[in-house]
């Protein structure tokens, strides 16, 4: 697979390291009520979709960013790729 | 006894002498009926077990084994066919070793050649560390009823002698050895339990693929295929690679990942490796089937997909632990490579419980292992599905040890499932 890093132009997905669903970046608040319960949905449950699918990916051997691909499951075509950075603070994570 | 007649050496000779008019297909091919007791969702091998261990050992009648493709079209027949039960962790190592029982008793009780071979299985160590882990591992085997012995490296090398002996930076110290384990037919596993199943009353329906878990007031009722609607008091869910498809028709999300893992097959060769090994310092392992061909895997690629195909990089990674290994193999030519399916839980172990919806009852998150927990998986979950209640072997396989923080992690890895 190639993934067409938004800086460095395509890259070979081997230099990358896998890492998840890009809903990893929405971290429950560990302090508000309820807080188990979220944490455990967040760390061990999935959405495992079959077609299109957000997920993080470390350009270990580059840039050492970290990219949301936007990949097909079922093809492996890859329609999107941004910058984690700008995705997170777009949904506000970032303060 | 069997609808198709009890198969023996000597029905062959009849057979000869008849011009072999005797033999019918080994199994039907039924229309849905209106309603089951049971319906198993999945026919692979984990659920023709569950649909063969529940007509024959639990009793029970009106059962369907509901299929999308075709009988073992799946990861039953997509795998390196190894069987073994050399685990650490007490979650784990009963049943393995329950598991391997059954495999050896596996081809009188349904009456199928599945060709299990006890060809014995060697974990190779690289390390005085890996040494003292797969001693301790062999113990916890020991204790758990099954066989374990530890080789030093002379012992390796009477049994290998082509393997790479003068490897400086991963030399091969000894090796952990289950001589019980080894290598079965896996697509006969399919078949002798779809036959045996049958022959019992059970409805294997193929080319029928599940598009909705009906509900009502938490309890199921049926299930919606592309043949039409089908009643059911109990569900059993089986579908390995599509398990979280599958459980989403009910808006369940499960804690797993679906992952390719890749196989290979080498041309024929002569008799080479009379046993399985798996290599301790990269990710390999490989054995010879008896065409002669060398079959061998190595790790998963690695990320999300459906696809029953990987990619490149990890084919030269298998291969590049097969050259360390066996130098000479780099004169073999591949002859197939394919890929299957794996749902990758969160611990790498794998998941026989009930669910919040009453008469829903799941099993999965085999991750790349299931193959050699069939007859045991199929067994435990006939278990849940008759009796409500888990098989003893099988009492740590439930959802909420992830809540609880009894997770069974083999490797250690957390909650990573690329990493199992």
């Amino acid at each position: 697979m190639i993934i067409n890093h938004p800086i460095l132009g395509p890259r070979d997905s081997q230099e990358f390291v896998y890492l998840g669903d890009a809903a990893l970046i929405d971290r429950p608040d560990g302090l508000a009520e309820g807080a188990l319960d979220t944490f455990h949905d967040y760390l061990y449950l999935r959405d495992n979709p079959a077609g299109l699918h957000r997920e993080l990916w470390y350009h270990e051997q580059g840039d050492r960013s970290w990219l949301v691909v936007t990949r097909n499951t079922l093809t492996h075509e890859i329609t999107q790729v941004e910058l984690a950075r700008d995705v997170a603070r777009a949904r506000g994570r970032s303060k | 006894m069997f609808g198709t007649g009890r198969y023996s050496g000597w029905r062959v000779v009849k057979e000869a002498l008849t011009g072999h008019k005797g033999w019918g297909p080994a199994w039907r091919d039924p229309e849905p009926q209106a309603s089951y007791d049971y319906i198993i969702i999945g026919g692979g091998g984990h659920g023709l077990a569950t649909a063969y261990y529940l007509a024959k050992e639990f009793r029970q009648a009106r059962i369907a084994v509901l299929e999308k493709g075709y009988l073992g079209g799946g990861n039953v027949g997509r795998n390196t066919t190894i069987i073994r039960s050399n685990y650490l962790l007490d979650g784990n190592e009963p049943f393995y070793e329950f598991s391997l029982k059954l495999w050896e008793g596996l081809e009188q009780d349904f009456n199928f050649n599945a060709m299990v071979s006890q060809r014995g299985i060697i974990n190779l160590i690289h390390t005085d560390a890996q040494r003292d882990a797969f001693t301790r591992r062999g113990n916890a085997m020991i204790l758990n009823g099954a066989d374990a012995e530890l080789l030093d490296r002379e012992q390796v090398r009477a049994m290998y002698p082509f393997l790479n002996f003068n490897n400086a930076r991963f030399p091969i110290k000894g090796a952990l050895m289950q001589r019980r384990g080894g290598t079965v037919r896996h697509d006969a596993v399919a078949w002798g339990y779809a036959r045996g199943a049958d022959s019992r009353g059970v409805d294997l329906i193929q080319n029928c693929e599940v598009t909705g878990i009906r509900t009502e007031q938490g309890r199921v009722t049926g299930v919606d295929t592309t043949r039409g609607f089908i009643g059911a008091k109990k569900v059993g869910v089986a579908v390995a690679g599509n398990s979280s498809r599958v459980m989403a028709h009910v808006g369940m999300r499960l804690p797993m990942e679906s992952h390719v893992l890749q196989a290979f097959v080498s041309e024929g060769l002569k008799p080479l490796i009379d046993g399985v090994m798996t290599y301790g310092a990269g990710h390999f392992y490989v054995s010879q089937s008896d065409k002669g061909g060398l079959v061998f895997g190595g790790d998963i690629d690695g990320y999300n997909t459906y696809a029953q195909r990987g990619n490149m990089p990890v084919v030269e990674d298998v291969a590049e632990g097969g050259m360390s290994l066996i130098p000479m193999i780099g004169r073999a030519r591949l002859l197939r490579s394919w890929g299957g399916i794996m749902d990758m839980s969160m611990d790498g172990s794998p998941i026989i419980d009930k669910t919040d919806i009453e008469g829903l009852y799941f099993n999965g998150g085999w991750c790349y292992g299931g193959f050699k927990a069939t007859p045991a998986s199929g067994w435990c979950f006939a278990h849940l599905l008759a009796t409500d209640r888990p098989h003893e072997t099988a009492t740590a396989y439930r959802f909420d040890r992830f809540r609880k923080g009894l997770m069974i992690d083999e490797k250690g890895q957390g909650a990573q499932p690329n990493l199992h």
